[in-house]
């Protein structure tokens, strides 16, 4: 039983360190939280899926449509841009500020029905989509999901809402490809036509067909004209993305282990050795700042050109917003890593406190898997995080391809973060100045 | 003399501390230390561990803010620019960079005195130079042997030629070959005129190095003044008599006590006015029933004069 007094050690040592103790059963329940907050729908509804929707058409069968998408649950549709309390509703969307609003990533899809859609909804038989003009489906391409739903749900809506539509054009093709009825069919039909007509122009009658639930596969029945609005040419149109959400989570990682120095100088002496010198706790603190700034800006240099080099991303015609973006998140994610330096005694506790923060503002972030997938909530929470705006500036530069100006939320708010950070650390620093 | 006479006629005294107090929690570090020290002199701190030594020293460098009492280095308080450039601190701790080079981390420290280009060259050069590092210049520090790490450690601290130096312990841990090699350095600063408060917890250190001697005990200086002084303060002309019987120890202490002697290291202890004492002290042994295994006569040293003073070994 030899091993028992090694365990036994081991025990009594972690029981020492009650910190990284704790942490190292919070971890797994703060993940297991966050996750199923995510994943779990627990706390919120399913994410509804932004778009925008342009009427140009404005018949009665345009009209039906965009009603029933209206109150199509897993849609948020908006026809017009929202305004500021107090001011002048803003004038609908149109064909190009719908397409401008997806370039800018306010939404990921956006539906154009085109002006004379209404004369032939129903796309049926050899002259599908040539009859009328299709209705535009315009999206992001970083988006996989989003244009696949609003598609599918165009479709089902279409079937669900519109059924005087789809009877009347159903009657058309039927006398265009096989003859057409008699006249006591056709009179039997218009009668049966018209109490349906009764039927839908009652009240919340669009609501209830919409949410009538379609179990056949209808897909097609509406001509739709998907168009990718954004990426059509990037060579790989995930690589920027994930080059900046690893890059930013192991930025993190690589900045609070690099400020642990920090730590290692506490114990050993030097730091009161360096503080006896010229050297002032803020210079030290600032010094630090700089060369873990050079560092993340460094890794972040090194992941981009492999991206170049390896995965064909387009580095070299965005320099000047990488620099930006880069330098901005490097020293957000510095000034973070001297943060969680100075509120840690211990390397343990820096390393389970790191690890649970760290993980928690990617997965909250975006760095694991996109925001746009999560619920609105959790969208949200990811704006407290360094990664969700780091990605959202790399994003702009690489696939939005959008100037440097566009840029001045997410560099404001790295500046920020990265000045409040430092100055919290500087006063939680205060432990090491003097005794 | 006013006291603005006095204190313009001190203010360039290489360190004075006035009435020092540091409380950490319930524990007095500092209980109100006074100390004077004068250019070239070398003091010794001699004390057991946790007597206050490196709070002093610590508060000396800035590094500690006294609860109350004034500490100035050359007329400047203690952590003003001034104090801090005109001290070299060689803590007790290995307080360099393992993974610099034994020049690196001199230019490290070096930079961070302000030093740069021609004159940070010459003081890395002097530096390894003194602490007979140069072959070992450009190793990593980490690989470098104990009694290495220890020279390059004060080497650190004196990289921007200060004109006080404290050492902190300097010789903790080292083997007596690498401490004669610490020694050798210290006097050769001391033939430069270096200034240099030196804190140990080995007596002969600071019979070797210091020309005055403080003893700290239980946060206070209990007693000041050179090697000879003390003892003669403590013993005047009395000889020490160590006497080593065989037999159970209670007999032997309930024995020592009786004769007001007292037990080191296993030996009984006794303070004697003439050498004559020494036969009726043998009598009285052979009359308790213990049996003398070897006796000496010895003139006291800094640590009797600790166990004088305190009632307690140096190194208890």
């Amino acid at each position: 039983m030899t091993f028992l007094p090694i365990a036994r050690t081991a025990l009594v040592a972690l029981r020492r360190d009650r910190a990284s103790l704790a942490l190292s059963f919070v971890l797994p329940i703060a993940f297991f939280s966050i996750f199923a907050a995510i994943f779990g729908n627990r706390h919120d509804t399913v994410p509804k899926v932004s778009v925008i929707l342009v009427d140009e058409d404005q018949s009665t069968a345009s009209h039906q449509l965009v009603k029933a998408l209206q109150h199509e649950g897993s849609l948020s549709v908006s026809m017009r841009p929202t305004s500021d309390k107090g001011a002048a509703p803003s004038a609908n969307y149109t064909a190009a500020s719908a397409e401008a609003a997806v370039k800018a990533g306010d939404v990921s899809v956006a539906l154009v029905i085109p002006r004379g859609w209404g004369d032939h909804p129903v796309a049926f038989g050899p002259d599908q989509g040539q009859a009328a003009p299709a209705i535009q489906l315009l999206y992001d391409a970083s988006d996989v999901i989003a244009p696949q739903v609003v598609g599918g749900m165009l479709q089902k809506t279409a079937m669900t809402a519109m059924p005087v539509t789809m009877a009347e054009q159903g009657m058309k093709y039927t006398g265009k490809y096989i003859g057409g009825l008699t006249p006591q069919q056709q009179a039997l039909m218009q009668s049966n036509l018209d109490q349906l007509r009764k039927i839908q122009a009652q009240p919340e009658s669009a609501a209830t067909a919409s949410t009538a639930s379609g179990s056949a596969d209808f897909g097609g029945i509406i001509a739709v004209q998907n168009r990718s609005v954004i990426g059509e040419n990037k060579n790989n149109n995930m690589i920027s993305f994930y080059a900046a959400a690893i890059g930013v989570m192991f930025l993190l990682f690589t900045a609070s282990g690099s400020s642990g120095a920090l730590l290692d100088e506490a114990e050993s002496g030097t730091l009161d050795r360096v503080l006896s010198s010229r050297i002032t706790i803020t210079g030290l603190l600032a010094g630090k700042l700089f060369f873990n700034t050079l560092l993340a800006f460094t890794q972040l240099v090194v992941m981009f050109l492999w991206g170049w080099a390896v995965f064909k991303l387009d580095f070299f015609s965005h320099i000047p917003g990488f620099i930006v973006m880069g330098l901005s998140t490097a020293v957000a994610v510095a000034a973070f890593g001297m943060l969680l330096a100075s509120l840690c005694h211990t390397r343990a506790q820096l390393g389970a406190l790191s690890t649970l923060v760290i993980l928690m503002m990617s997965s909250i972030g975006g760095s694991m898997f996109p925001r746009y997938y999560m619920s609105e909530s959790m969208q949200k929470a990811g704006l407290f995080t360094i990664n969700a705006w780091a990605i959202d500036g790399f994003t702009k530069v690489f696939w939005r391809d959008l100037p440097i100006s566009a840029l001045w939320p997410q560099v404001s708010v790295l500046l920020a973060i990265a000045i409040v950070l430092f100055l919290f650390a500087r006063r939680v620093a205060r432990r090491w100045e003097y005794a | 003399m006013s006291s603005a006479t006095i204190a313009a006629a001190t203010s360039t005294a290489p360190l004075q501390v006035v009435s020092l107090v540091k409380r950490f929690g319930q524990v007095t570090a500092a209980g109100g230390i006074s100390l004077d020290l004068q250019p070239g002199e070398c003091l010794g701190l001699l004390g057991p561990n946790g007597a206050g030594k490196s709070t002093l020293i610590r508060a000396i460098v800035g590094r500690v803010i006294p609860d109350s009492g004034q500490v100035t280095v050359f007329g400047a308080p203690a952590g003003s620019p001034a104090a801090r450039a005109a001290l070299g601190w060689v803590p007790q701790e290995l307080a360099i960079y393992p993974r610099l080079t034994a020049k690196e981390n001199l230019r490290a420290f070096g930079s961070y005195y302000g030093l740069s280009g021609k004159p940070l060259h010459d003081a890395i050069a002097w530096c390894l130079q003194w602490a007979a590092l140069e072959d070992r210049a450009n190793d990593l520090t980490r690989t470098l042997s104990g009694g290495m790490k220890r020279r390059l450690n004060m080497a650190a601290g004196l990289i921007h030629q200060p004109k006080l130096v404290l050492m902190d312990e300097p010789t903790v841990g080292v083997d007596p070959q690498s401490r004669n090699r610490i020694f050798e350095m210290i006097e050769a600063l001391r033939e430069q005129g270096a200034t240099i408060i030196y804190t140990t917890h080995y007596m002969e250190e600071a019979e070797r190095l210091c020309d005055r001697i403080a003893i700290v005990d239980h946060g206070r200086i209990i007693a000041l003044g050179t090697h000879q002084a003390l003892i003669q303060e403590s013993f005047g002309s009395r000889s020490e008599v160590l006497a080593r019987f065989d037999g159970p120890a209670e007999a032997i202490a309930a024995w020592a006590a009786s004769r007001s002697g007292r037990i080191v290291d296993s030996s009984a202890a006794f303070t004697i006015d003439h050498p004559t004492e020494i036969a009726g002290l043998l009598d009285s042994a052979a009359s308790a029933g213990l049996q003398l295994v070897d006796v000496s006569l010895r003139r006291p040293n800094l640590e009797s004069v600790f166990l004088h003073l305190t009632g307690r070994e140096l190194r208890d």
